[in-house]
């Protein structure tokens, strides 16, 4: 294409960079002697594991509101899909191990009395299946979906409203002992993941880089679909989609594959999630979990690469912090960051740090700043 | 819908390419076309004016697909019936349509967008992994040329002047090849230099498509010289050169008299 005025090595050298960043956690981790300063306990792992996954979601989130203005507030609901269908192998590969130590039933089930495991668990003691699950889930019922919710023409804040009902009902499903899934406790007390102890630091620093790798990977993705025609075609749908359709554009098409392929990235996401975080409950399906991966988008600066992945490190550094010490005060400063971004800072930070660069006239182009819509248009999604 | 014998018969006639008779567009019982008749020829240049809420716009709206008439005829070249197709059925078969109010992608470049038009019908695989064929490539090249905005290919639309970002819509309509364009007020808003363009525009397109204009400027009109079509409560009032429409005495009252 010769719409790109950048050099092509750029997007090389931005996922280079993020490469070498995710590296300096096993540095510091394996590397850096154990009485320096820049020394990283192995009980940090798995925390920049979780900061990593969230990163993943929020990239998919990305895709689907920044590039094409559909506004999910459900996309927790993929990422918990894709940890529960990893949780399921992973409670299969406790096998006689449990409290009850019966040979095949996870102990939930032995405690409800079940006599048998519900067909919908067969082969989840296979990775390779329970992986196939982690995809074809999450992506088939966004397919469906995103098929009726954009074939009937939904979209704007009606769309965010239904994403929302989505998540809620899986939400109470989830909770009903009945479905078995573990009910209200979830799934939990995994032992091991394709045979390594699950909890050793050399599987919690495997699973770390694995997460990086998907981050790399979603990245990628997102930075191949912006120089496509693709990528155009969704920022036209989300400044006009009538006027798209009228140059000739299948616009239910493009939204519906974008909308299903966040939709596995949020899946993959959960799926490395569940095993560093050690559980998997029905809160992640609640809808307030969902708003705040808006929010970490929002913060780190829509439509944007590194955007997404700068606001879910922040909000959830952040929230690591500020629960541990005063916990009574996150929700307020969550929300009152919410509030300022989208007043004062309608780029993110993705922005504000493009403003500056353009400033200082390091960049031709001021790429993001002030690309993000106005607060009424986020209500219209 | 009343067929009229005498449609299939003009219809012979290759050099039309589209047909109005008798369109009655009704809103809440006011007629905003009143059995409406209109021929263009092929490659024909024709400027429509008419005073505010002659109907102008809801003609257009007839000829796309976006209103059904109550009554009427509207026939496409080989006497394809307009009223049969959908909107999208009748951008494909090449009729393009510049609105009143501009609709660009401000967020996408010059040349991006007119990218994006030639795109139309584009498979999503296609959309992720292929590129512009070279005579598409070929068409957008000139076409910058033609709209003058060669040298502003990589600015972002919304950074355009107003008078470019209407060129630049009229470039989208072009590279789609259309064989009949509608502009629905091109010059609104426009200042002088602008308008003087947007006439040399049109002129070069002249020929090499039929071009409907709809347009209140007059002095824009006379710089056409085409044949003019004059709107009235939904009718046609009067028709011919610009001269002896500007002299015409009915017309002089209803439209002329109070700009
Ligand atoms: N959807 C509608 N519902 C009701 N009335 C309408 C509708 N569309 C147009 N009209 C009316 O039909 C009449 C013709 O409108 P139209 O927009 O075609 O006029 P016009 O010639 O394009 O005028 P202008 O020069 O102001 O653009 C007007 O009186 C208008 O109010
Ligand atoms: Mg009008």
């Amino acid at each position: 294409m010769t719409a790109s005025p950048r050099g092509p090595s750029r997007p090389a050298l931005l996922l280079f960079a993020v490469g070498v960043a995710i590296l300096l956690v096993p540095i510091c981790n394996r590397l850096v002697p154990e009485d320096s300063a820049f020394h990283l306990e192995d009980r940090f792992v798995p925390l920049f594991g979780k900061y990593l996954a969230y990163a993943v979601l929020a990239v998919s989130l990305d895709l689907v509101w920044g590039r094409a203005g559909i506004l999910s507030l459900g996309h927790g609901a993929f990422f918990a899909l894709g940890g529960y269908a990893m949780g399921m192998y992973l409670m299969r590969q406790i096998g006689p191990r449990g409290v009850y130590a019966h040979p095949i039933l996870p102990d939930f089930m032995v405690f409800l009395n079940w006599q048998e495991l519900p067909w919908y668990w067969y082969g989840f003691d296979r990775f390779w299946f329970a992986m196939f699950m982690v995809v074809v889930v999450p992506g088939t019922l966004a397919f469906l979906f995103g098929w009726l919710a954009f074939r009937s023409r939904v979209s704007g804040v009606y769309l965010s409203i239904i994403t929302q009902a989505l998540t809620f009902a899986l939400m109470l499903a989830f909770f009903r002992n009945e479905m078995g899934f573990g009910g209200n406790n979830g799934l939990t007390d995994f032992k091991d993941i394709l045979g390594f102890p699950i909890a050793s630091p050399d599987t919690r620093l495997a699973l770390y880089l694995a997460t990086g790798a998907l981050l790399l990977l979603a990245l990628a993705v997102a930075i191949q679909l912006r120089r496509a025609p693709l990528g155009r075609l969704l920022v036209a749908i989300r400044d006009g989609e009538a006027r798209a359709r009228f140059l000739g554009h299948d616009t239910l098409r493009a939204k519906l594959f974008v909308w299903t392929l966040s939709a596995v990235l949020a899946g993959l996401a959960g799926a490395l999630y569940v095993p560093q975080v050690g559980i998997i409950n029905p809160s992640e399906f609640s809808p307030a979990a969902s708003i705040e991966i808006a929010i970490w988008v929002a913060v780190g600066g829509r439509d944007t690469v590194l955007g997404p992945v700068l606001g879910a490190l922040l909000v959830n550094g952040m929230k690591t912090w500020l629960t541990g010490t005063l916990p009574e005060l996150w929700l307020f400063v969550l929300g009152g960051l919410f509030v300022l971004v989208t007043l004062a800072f309608p780029g993110g930070l993705a922005g504000i740090a493009g403003t500056f660069a353009h400033r200082i006239g390091r960049t031709p182009r001021p790429g993001t700043a002030g690309l993000a819509p106005s607060p009424a248009e986020v209500a219209r999604g | 819908m009343a067929e009229h014998a005498p449609a299939a018969g003009r219809l012979l006639d290759p050099h039309i390419l589209l047909y109005l008779d008798g369109v009655t567009v009704s809103f809440d019982g006011f007629k905003a076309l009143d059995s409406l008749s209109l021929v263009l020829e092929e490659g024909e240049l024709r400027t429509v004016i008419g005073p505010n809420g002659a109907g102008k716009t809801t003609m257009m709206d007839v000829i796309t697909g976006k209103t059904r008439p109550d009554a009427g005829v509207v026939l496409f070249k080989g006497g394809v019936d307009l009223l049969r197709l959908d909107e999208t059925g009748i951008a494909r078969l090449g009729i393009g349509r510049k609105f009143q109010r501009p609709a660009v992608f401000d967020r996408l470049t010059v040349q991006e967008n007119l990218e994006l038009a030639t795109q139309g019908g584009w498979s999503v695989r296609r959309l992720i992994a292929g590129r512009l064929d070279a005579q598409s490539a070929e068409r957008i090249e000139h076409t910058l040329e033609t709209i003058g905005l060669a040298e502003l290919r990589h600015e972002e639309a919304g950074r355009l002047a107003h008078g470019q970002r209407q060129w630049l819509e009229i470039g989208m309509l072009l590279v789609q090849q259309p064989r009949l364009v509608l502009l629905d007020e091109p010059v609104a808003g426009m200042s002088d230099a602008e308008t003087a363009k947007t006439a040399e525009l049109i002129l070069r397109l002249k020929g090499r498509h039929t071009i409907l204009v709809v347009e209140h400027d007059m002095h824009f009109v006379r710089t056409l010289g085409a044949k003019v079509t004059v709107l009235h409560e939904g009718k046609v009032l009067a028709e011919g050169p610009v001269e002896a429409i500007q002299s015409d005495p009915a017309v002089v009252e209803v439209y002329l008299g109070r700009s």
